[in-house]
């Protein structure tokens, strides 16, 4: 086994993850820091994502058309959860916003059970992007250097929306100090909302994104939850730039776990958490604990 | 039906059957039943999560053939009881207790889960209980667990495996790579590979076990290029097996490395989803919809008409032997399931046209004789699609039932 091409392999195998890891994780990390709710169902805004992006490529067989049309689908669908179920709940234990979110991931898997059966599905990658290319002595699939380039698009394009904007002023505001925020004649609710909405339309891109190199069923969601919130927990809850970094580590760590360390791979990102949250347990870019 | 209705439909019938008998209650319930009320049989299955269309098809397969009964053999009514066991161990062995103790049913099938049938084992055997296993291939129950209670209609994990070895390495390479889902089904696949493959001179050049339910193989992947191995020989099934074979092909390894596999990775369940990723892919196993016997036939053409287009597979032909199992010891002992020794001695004897071939139980282990193991190939015919076309085949392929004694 010659070492650097290894080395470079894994290395580009841990990005992709680590891409995938981030489009899963950030829109779970920005409903945390701005609505203080840890949203159990954002797995099923990833597995809705993927289903509404099959739909979509079922009627018109395009790939860009579905991964437009699921982030919008699931933004609709979240904003229907924050509106109708959840903001009745602000003034209850956060256990009971907890409990409302877990019951939803049965909720969506039923639903889609109901309408689509139990079957595996599968997503399709582009034609542009369905072939390999030679890197080196590597073979690379180029989709999932499609992967890596988005996923840093979208956390550009989230940094500008967030730093650069009137709105990102005022979601940063919120995440700040909510009541402080209203009381300068913002409608809080209505960005709660939008911000859930956003939220959850980043978890039905992330199914639609994930979908050509994984595959769609009922429960996917619940299995990429524990990962997304071991980013969230490691990169700072609340903190994009976290979200960003969080998922980088995780995706090295994991990958080089399972291909140096076989024997304890499946441990590896549950100890980078430890070690991160006995360091800092704000985690790498969060607010400090009050 | 989907499968949430079809649940929520026999538990109002279950109910709704509980309520008219409580409304008749009287002297003549008891005597109806003491002539025969119905035959209970118990199915603790996967019908969530990944391994939920495993589940589906045994027990899809096992209700065309009770249909084809009416529901009715040897004057009495079938009734089958179904159990989610969610692929956890915790809940198979609880859904079996409630199962034995609570339903009291006659005859339990399932699991498809090898740990759950471990951890079940003990309560069947201790209470007597006919389990007839309709798919996990847990060895040990053919070996030094067997039981006089327990038969095993599918396969035990050696039996695909073992022939593949020897015919790996006499007609592909001598050079492969392993890899399996780290639980014991994986291990034993791996094992039972290399009893024929290292005495024809095989080499396995590394071996990698993820954890079941991987969603990215891509650091396996690029190890088994490394490893210069000219095959790999993995075991994978349901969404796994989709995620593996689509990331197998993403990088390129198809071209270069043959995939070889006990059948599970490249079943009807996960091809479509798999799509022409899995083109070329050779796996060994007891049954494909493609064989030409009439009982086969026959069945493809039930199923299919019955499930909408569904193809039958080899789930599915574990679940119509383990009914037609049913059905026949039923009839042989004419419906009377009291005198359970007369039952097991029974379902031991029968034989009969399977559409795997010749059905019969390896008297030493009650595990079934597979009539064949076919090599085969994925290969896209024309107005089929994508299926497994047998291209070789090893006959008679039994357990070696090392360390099992029976009646134990």
């Amino acid at each position: 086994m010659s070492f650097l091409p290894d080395l470079l392999g894994q290395a580009l195998n841990g990005l992709a993850y680590g891409a995938l890891l981030f489009l899963l994780s950030v829109g779970l990390t920005l409903i945390f820091g701005m609505l203080d709710i840890v949203n159990l169902a954002h797995g099923s805004f990833y597995m809705l994502g993927a289903y509404a992006g099959l739909a979509t490529l079922a009627v018109t067989g395009n790939f860009w058309l579905a991964a437009l049309a699921a982030p919008i689908a699931v933004g609709l669908i979240g904003a229907l959860v924050e509106r109708g179920l959840l903001r009745p709940l602000y003034r209850r234990s956060p256990l009971d916003q907890v409990l409302l979110t877990f019951g939803l991931i049965y909720l969506f898997e039923d639903l889609i059970k109901w309408g689509w059966g139990g079957r595996i599905r599968s997503i399709s990658p582009p034609p542009v992007f369905s072939g390999r290319v030679q890197l080196g002595g590597l073979t690379f699939p180029t989709y999932r250097l499609f992967v890596i380039g988005f996923g840093l698009l979208v956390a550009l394009l989230l940094w500008l929306l967030i730093e650069r904007t009137r709105l990102g002023a005022v979601i940063r505001a919120g995440v700040y100090d909510a009541e402080m925020t209203e009381a300068l004649g913002i409608d809080v609710g209505r960005v709660f909302t939008l911000v859930f909405g956003f939220g959850a339309a980043l978890g039905g891109l992330s199914g639609v994104i994930a979908g050509p190199i994984q595959s769609a069923y009922p429960s996917m969601g619940v299995s990429v939850l524990i990962p997304a919130l071991v980013v969230v927990v490691v990169g700072g809850l609340g903190s994009l730039k976290g979200s960003l970094v969080g998922s980088l580590i995780i995706g090295q760590a994991e990958t080089f776990g399972k291909a140096w360390l076989p024997g304890v791979s499946m441990l590896i990102i549950y100890a980078v958490m430890a070690i991160v949250v006995l360091a800092r347990p704000q985690g790498l870019f969060g607010r400090p604990l009050r | 039906m989907t499968q949430q209705t079809r649940r929520a439909f026999l538990r109002a019938a279950v109910i709704g059957g509980g309520a008219a008998v409580g409304v008749t209650s009287g002297p003549w319930v008891l005597r109806a039943r003491a002539q025969g009320g119905p035959v209970k049989i118990g199915l603790v299955l996967p019908y969530s999560g990944v391994y939920a269309e495993l589940g589906n098809s045994i027990t899809q397969a096992m209700e065309l053939v009770f249909a084809r009964e009416n529901w009715t053999v040897a004057g009495r009514k079938i009734e089958i009881i179904k159990e989610d066991d969610e692929m956890a161990v915790p809940t198979g062995v609880r859904k079996t207790e409630k199962l034995i103790d609570s339903d009291k049913v006659d005859i339990l099938t399932g699991p498809v889960h090898s740990g759950i049938l471990m951890a079940m084992r003990d309560k069947v055997h201790n209470s007597k209980t006919i389990l007839i296993v309709s798919n996990a291939g847990a060895d040990a129950i053919s070996r030094t667990r067997c039981s006089k209670w327990i038969f095993r209609t599918s396969f035990s994990n050696w039996q695909p495996c073992q022939p593949m070895g020897g015919w790996v390495a006499k007609n592909l390479t001598k050079e492969v790579f392993q890899i399996a889902p780290n639980y014991q089904a994986g291990k034993d696949d791996m094992e039972a590979f290399r009893e024929t493959f290292h005495p024809a001179g095989g080499k396995v050049l590394g071996e990698e076990y993820p954890k079941l339910g991987e969603t990215d193989y891509a650091p396996y992947l690029t190890k088994i290029k490394q490893s210069g191995a000219k095959a790999v020989f993995a075991f994978f099934s349901g969404t796994d097996a989709v995620n593996f074979v689509k990331q197998y092909d993403d990088f390129g390894l198809k071209a270069s490395i043959k995939l070889t596999a006990p059948g599970f990775l490249t079943e009807p369940d996960v091809l479509p989803a798999q799509g022409k990723t899995a083109l070329g892919i050779i796996t060994g196993h007891f049954y494909t919809p493609q064989l030409d016997n009439p009982v086969n036939q026959r069945f493809v053409k039930e199923f299919v008409e019955k499930y909408k287009g569904k193809m039958p597979d080899g789930f599915a032909c574990q679940g119509y032997d383990t009914a037609e199992v049913i059905v026949r010891a039923l009839k042989a002992v004419n419906g009377n399931t009291q005198d359970k020794d007369k039952l097991v001695a029974a379902i031991a004897a029968t034989e009969f046209d399977s559409p795997r071939g010749r059905f019969r139980f390896d008297p030493k282990t009650q595990n079934v004789i597979q009539p064949f193991i076919y090599i085969r190939e994925v290969r896209e015919l024309p107005g089929i699609g994508l299926t497994n076309v047998p291209i070789d085949k090893v006959a008679d392929v039994r357990d070696p039932g090392t360390g099992c004694t029976l009646p134990a």
